[in-house]
Formats: structure tokens, sequence, C-alpha cells
């Protein structure tokens, strides 16, 4: 034996699942509402997702080499954030306000806190809350699928009843262009719950507790569900890992104050929409839930006992 | 009459884990018994507590089973020769694990004679089963080496009702206890009904990991065949899931006991063996002859032909890799125990004790390297004893050494083994950095 022999801590064998298959596999769940926006909504729709992926990559790589870290655009977590970002556009977005959405989104939400994993805030929605404030027009001027001619408005800000359940199901309807079918989130949310990405407790306490509220309020449930980015956010923004408890109770809170304030926000509040600024008010308590009394090691009850 | 043979199914639910791949190669392959080897190494200590004197000198002629180190202490267990020849040295040696330890060298004259003193055992009361258990010098064979009279030895305070024996064999490779069951499922069988009689035991539970269909079919026949009336020895059928064998987790698997920090099995009212360790008692106790050899799994992707080798105590890891037709290509990392926590080697001059049950010889694709943690929660979900592993990380790998938090996230709980890291997609050191908080609060309650 000449040859040096490897000594390092057990365990020896590794899964073989890592964070670039994870972030792969996100993609691949916003894969059918990427495409389907793209039908909807035409070229400039992806024009602008790519313009806003590309960004967010290239954010990254130049950060990363001004920075003199070794870079980390392998993982695809930019790509899953330039992704995101662009399906919470209009779709006739100026793809100049995109590319800047994807920067800050990048260097400052997420780079500057220290990169991957250290961010408190989702990157993908505060860069849309702050291109909201920043072009405030361009941000809610929104086009009906397959026409460019009239501006219409979204679902939410809409007279009730303008759309059918059928047409918010399938998205043929104003909005962002990722957010209008329902159908293809909910195959997203199969493939990553499938897939073991994410726990449905957040998704299902979000959906549950807006849909509930919205009844007490005297609203229809299911166009509470199907309108707007609830079932984006839910599904896609309030489940990312960095900035969500990870206990089963601490998710369950988690979910139930961002369905609150979703519709606290919808129905009372000024904007048309609430998901964006639900989830980034519940990212910031996301320390403070993971304060609560969260579980107690096994057996642990004997020993109070003992 | 009723067909008696039954598996169980577990009561507890599975507690975290992960599932590992199997690799159990070997399982079919029957144990071949290595030769006598020129020589051995034998550890003074093979077990958990005081350490042995040597009780033999430099020159002594020895035989297979003559005992060489013994102590007054009650927590120890005697080590024996496990070849017969010339004792030729007796010095500390800095084994794998890093603790120095006496061992004592013996020159095999390569004719394996048996010590003339041995003689089979009868065991009556429960003192004669205490005292087979520590003159056989058997301990934990399943890797923790804690001395089984101990466990046996019945105590003024508590209730023992329930045998268990741990034939889970959850870590991927290692199949040593599946041949154990396959190859010696009588002396299985007669060491648990003999524990069971002479500790008055209402209770006997044998789980196997649903992975070994055979031998949990073998044991529940040769059971129900010796079944009677009163006696309610079950094998239990349990969820292939890493750490099934992992003694807390077993416990809870098998009887929904929740084993508490720092406690015995017997504080719940159970005893937990190995199942090569209870065969290895009965077979003391038909022939005499104490522990001496023990069954080794030699596998990886380095290793030329796997097998399952019974090999005397105190034997270098060279020679039974040399024995097994050594390597396909020079390993990069040679680990004694299971891959998820067996301990990577320097070299190959280490002996096998008798808690040791694999070699495994790998070849290294390509370094591991971690990335961020992105707080997936994996190390959370993955803890079977519901501890967060990624928060205790994060302090340690910015060496903020911080015992309070440490102790506030019940890092004293863990028991190393390797799930966290095992399932963590941005490959961090999660068990080292448990170990290293471990170190730290037992530093500074010092």
């Amino acid at each position: 034996m000449n040859k040096k022999l490897i000594v390092s801590s057990s365990p020896h064998i590794r899964n073989d699942v890592s964070t670039r298959d994870i972030m792969l596999d996100v993609i691949i769940a916003l894969a059918p509402a990427t495409v389907y926006g793209v039908i909807l909504f035409g070229l400039s729709a992806a024009l602008l997702i790519v313009s806003c992926v590309l960004a967010a990559v290239l954010s990254e790589f130049l950060w990363c080499l001004i920075m003199k870290k070794p870079h980390t655009i392998g993982d695809l977590s930019a790509v899953v954030t330039g992704l995101i970002l662009a399906l919470n556009l209009p779709p006739r977005l100026p793809v100049w306000m995109g590319i800047i959405g994807s920067a800050i989104a990048i260097i400052v939400v997420k780079e500057m806190f220290g990169g991957l994993g250290q961010n408190f805030a989702n990157p993908a929605i505060t860069a849309r809350i702050i291109l909201l404030v920043s072009f405030p027009a361009a941000m809610t001027t929104f086009y009906p699928p397959f026409s460019d001619v009239v501006s219409s408005a979204t679902p939410l800000a809409a007279e009730p009843a303008t759309y059918t359940l059928r047409e918010l199901f399938l998205g043929t309807h104003a909005g962002s262009i990722g957010e209008t079918s329902a159908l293809m989130l909910l195959i997203g949310f199969a493939y990553l719950l499938v897939r073991r990405i994410i726990s449905p407790v957040i998704p299902l306490c979000f959906i549950g507790t807006a849909a509930l509220f919205t009844l007490c309020l005297g609203g229809n449930p299911l166009t509470c569900i199907l309108s707007g980015g609830l079932l984006l956010g839910a599904i896609f923004m309030a489940t990312d890992y960095v900035t969500t408890p990870k206990t089963p109770w601490g998710m369950a809170v988690f979910g139930v104050g961002c369905g609150i304030l979703t519709v606290i926000i919808r129905e009372f509040a000024s904007l048309p929409e609430g998901v964006s600024y639900s989830i980034l008010i519940m990212n910031i308590l996301t320390p403070h839930i993971n304060r609560l009394p969260s579980f107690k090691p096994f057996g642990w009850e004997d020993n109070k006992n003992a | 009459m009723e067909k008696k043979e039954t598996i169980l199914h577990s009561v507890g639910r599975s507690l975290g884990g992960a599932s590992l791949p199997h690799f159990k190669g070997t399982a079919e392959f029957e144990t071949v018994i290595m030769p006598p080897p020129k020589s051995v190494a034998i550890p003074l200590q093979q077990h958990i507590g005081v350490p042995c004197e040597p009780t033999v000198k430099v020159g002594d002629k020895v035989y297979v089973g003559t005992k060489i180190g013994d102590s007054e202490k009650f927590i120890c267990a005697p080590v024996h020769s496990s070849v017969s020849g010339t004792v030729t040295k007796i010095a500390d040696v800095i084994p794998a694990n890093g603790r120095p330890v006496k061992m004592v060298f013996i020159e095999s004259d390569g004719l394996m004679e048996p010590d003339p003193q041995i003689a089979p055992i009868t065991v009556e009361t429960e003192e004669d089963l205490v005292k087979a258990a520590r003159e056989c010098g058997l301990v934990g064979l399943g890797g923790a080496g804690f001395p089984t009279h101990v466990k046996l030895t019945k105590r003024p305070d508590v209730e023992l009702d329930t045998l268990i024996i741990n034939g889970a064999e959850c870590e991927p490779y290692i199949t040593a206890d599946y041949r154990e069951c396959m190859e010696n499922t009588e002396d299985i069988l007669n060491g648990i009904y003999l524990v069971k009689r002479i500790l008055g035991l209402k209770k006997v539970i044998i789980g196997v990991e649903d992975n070994k269909p055979k031998a949990l079919k073998k044991l529940a026949e040769i059971a129900s065949e010796k079944y009677d009336a009163e006696d309610e020895v079950k094998v239990m059928r349990l969820k292939s899931r890493y750490p099934q064998g992992a003694e807390k987790v077993l416990i809870y698997s098998t009887t929904k006991r929740k084993l508490p920090l720092g406690k015995l099995p017997s504080d719940v009212g159970c005893i937990v063996m190995n199942i090569t360790s209870i065969s290895a008692l009965s077979k003391y106790i038909r022939t005499g002859m104490p522990l001496v050899t023990k069954r080794i799994t030699v596998d990886g992707d380095a290793i030329k032909n796997p097998c399952n080798v019974l090999v005397p105590i105190g034997t270098s890891a060279e020679e039974i890799l040399e024995f097994c037709g050594g390597f396909t290509e020079e390993p990069d990392k040679i680990v004694l125990g299971g891959p998820m926590m067996g301990n990577a080697i320097v070299s190959t001059d280490v002996v096998i004790a008798k808690p040791n049950n694999a070699i495994l010889c790998f070849k290294e694709k390509k370094p591991l390297t971690s990335t961020a943690c992105i707080k997936c929660g994996r190390c959370i979900n993955a803890c079977p004893m519901n501890l967060t592993p990624a928060a205790v990380e994060a302090k340690v790998s910015r060496k903020k050494l911080d015992a309070d938090f440490f102790s506030k996230m019940n890092v004293s709980y863990c028991m190393e083994c390797g799930c966290c890291s095992f399932v963590c997609p941005a490959r961090r050191e999660l068990v080292q950095a448990m170990r290293i908080a471990k170190n730290e609060m037992r530093r500074t309650s010092k």
C-alpha cells in the first residue's frame, strides 16, 4: 500500500440529491406555467422570461467575480429566482425593467446578505415589490391573452363575476405571465410533492386560510384561490427553503399568517393583490416563528419524569 | 394443528431516518473460515468499560480460548487468545480511534489447538448465566461493545420483561448478522430460550429488517417448531429504514417504549442483544469455547472477491484483505465498520476486535465539496432524535463554539448515525459538527 488513504468523518456514503438537483426540480415544476404563459401572452412574455433569467445568472456571476468568490451559478438557484420573478411580471413589461428586477433580486436581496441560504427575504418577491413601487403604471398594465390591443384588468381588480371559474382555472384571462392558470400551477405542485421537494404544509395552510377567511367575509372562496398570484405564491414562493420555517408547526403558522395577510390586503387595503406583501411580511417574521417552542428530542418527556 | 409461524409488524412508527441503498451483495455468500494467521495482536480492551490487565506474560504458551486478559472490575469483559502459540510482546498501541490500548501479541504455531480446559457449561441459575456471559468474553457484537453480562444482571429497581434481539443490520454492505441468522439459527434460538427461561422474561422479539425475507422466514419457522403454549418468541418484520438497528430506535419500533437520554434499556424493562451475540453465548454454553472469532463482511467497490469471512480476533485487516484476494485497484478509503458509522482507517495494520463487523474498501470518485446550506430542513426530518443538525453546524462552521447553545439544541441526544449528513444536498459535514459540539460540551462541563 503506497497510496495514502483518505480519512474523513462518517458517513462514507451520501445521497445523490444535490442542491442543483433540487433547483432543477423546481425549474421543471415551473415549466408548465412558463410554457403556458408564453402560449397565452406571446413573444413579449418569452423575451421577458429569458432576459430575467439571464440577468439573474449574469448578476450572480459578476458579483462572484467582483467579490473574488468562487462562482455559484452552477447550483441553478439564480435561474430559479429569475424565472419566478419573470412569472410574477405583467407580460408586456419593458424588458429593461425585468433586468433591473433580476439584478436587484440577486445582488441586493441575496448576495449582499451573504449569498445562497443567507437572505432573510425571498429575492423574487422583494424584487417584484421594488418594481411595483418604482414603476406602478407598467407593473399594473395587463393584457388579455392572444391579443395586443386592449389592456384589461386582472380578475382581482375587475368587477366581480367578470370571469368564470373555468376561465380562472385554465388561465385564459389577464394577469402576470405565470399566475393565471391554476391548472398548470397545480401540475407543478403535484410534481414538487411527488419528488418530495416541498412539504405540503405551507401551501395548504396558506390556501386554506385564505379561502376560509374570504368565506367568512362573504366572498367566494374559489375565486379567491384561483385569481391573482395566490397559487403561484403559495406553491412556489411561500415554500422557498431559505426564508420559511422548517418545523411542521412553524410551517403551519407561516402558512396561516400568509393566508390572513393576503385576504386583509385584498379586501381592506388599497392594493388589488396582497400575496407578495404577505409572504414578505411572513419572511421577516420567520426568525421569530423559529423561536417558538419547536419539537423536543426523542424520549425527552421521560427524562422530565425521571 | 394451527399454523403458528407468524411474523409481527413493527408497532412504533418510524422515527425519521433515511432510505439507504442496501448494497447487500454478500448476503448469499456463505462464511469462509480464514486459515490461522501468522500472528495476532489482541487488544485488552474491546468493550465499553474498564480495560483488562494481561494474565499472561511474554514467552507463555497459549491455546485457542486461553484467557489472556481480565479485570476485577464489573464492567469489563475478559479477552482470550484466538490462536495457539506463544506470547511475544505486550505493548501499548494506538488503534484507529486514537486512544492507546494495551495489546497482547501472539505468534501462532499454526495448529489452532484448543485450550485443554475447555468444556461445555451448564447454566441453571441467573448467577450461572451472568458468569457464563462474562467468561465467554461476550460484548455487544453489533458495534457498541457493551459487556453482555452487565445487561443480563438483574437490577433490584427495575423489572425486566422483554428480550429484544437485534437482527436489523441496517447499515449498508454488512451481511455478517444475516449470515449468522442463516447459518446458526438453532444457536440463536437456543440462546434466546435459555436467557428467557433463566431471567423469567415474558416476551422475546427478534427484529429483522424486511430486506432480509429469508432470515425472517427461517427464524419464524424454527421459532414455531420450538413453540410451546406459554412461550412467546416472535419474529418482527421491521421497515428497512436506517437507523432501524440503533438501540433507541429498535426499542421504539418493537415495543413503542421510549428510552430517555442517558438511560439503559433495562430502565424500560428491555434487554437488547445483537443476534450474533446471543448466538455466541449459546455456542459458548454448548462448547465452552469463548468468543475468539468474528465474522467480518469484506466488501466495497475496490475489493476483488467480496465475502463473509470468519477471522480470529486480533487478525490484521491487511491479512484479511489478502486472504480475500486483495483489491481490483488500490482503494482510496478503507472503512472499518459500516459506511454510515464506521471509521476510515489510516492503514491496514489495524486489528479486528470483537465489535467489528466489516471492512469496506472504496474507490473515492472525487472528494466531497460542501456548498452553502440552503436550509431545506432535510437533516431535521431525517434525524431520528428530532434534532436540528443544521443549526449546530452553522455555529460550528463559523467556529462559534457555544456550549449553552449546543445544550439547548440537545446535541447530547445525537448518536452520530449519519442520517443528516447522508441526506444533506449541500454535502455539509453535519455529523462531524455534532461531534465537535459534543466535545465542546464535555470540555466546558469539566
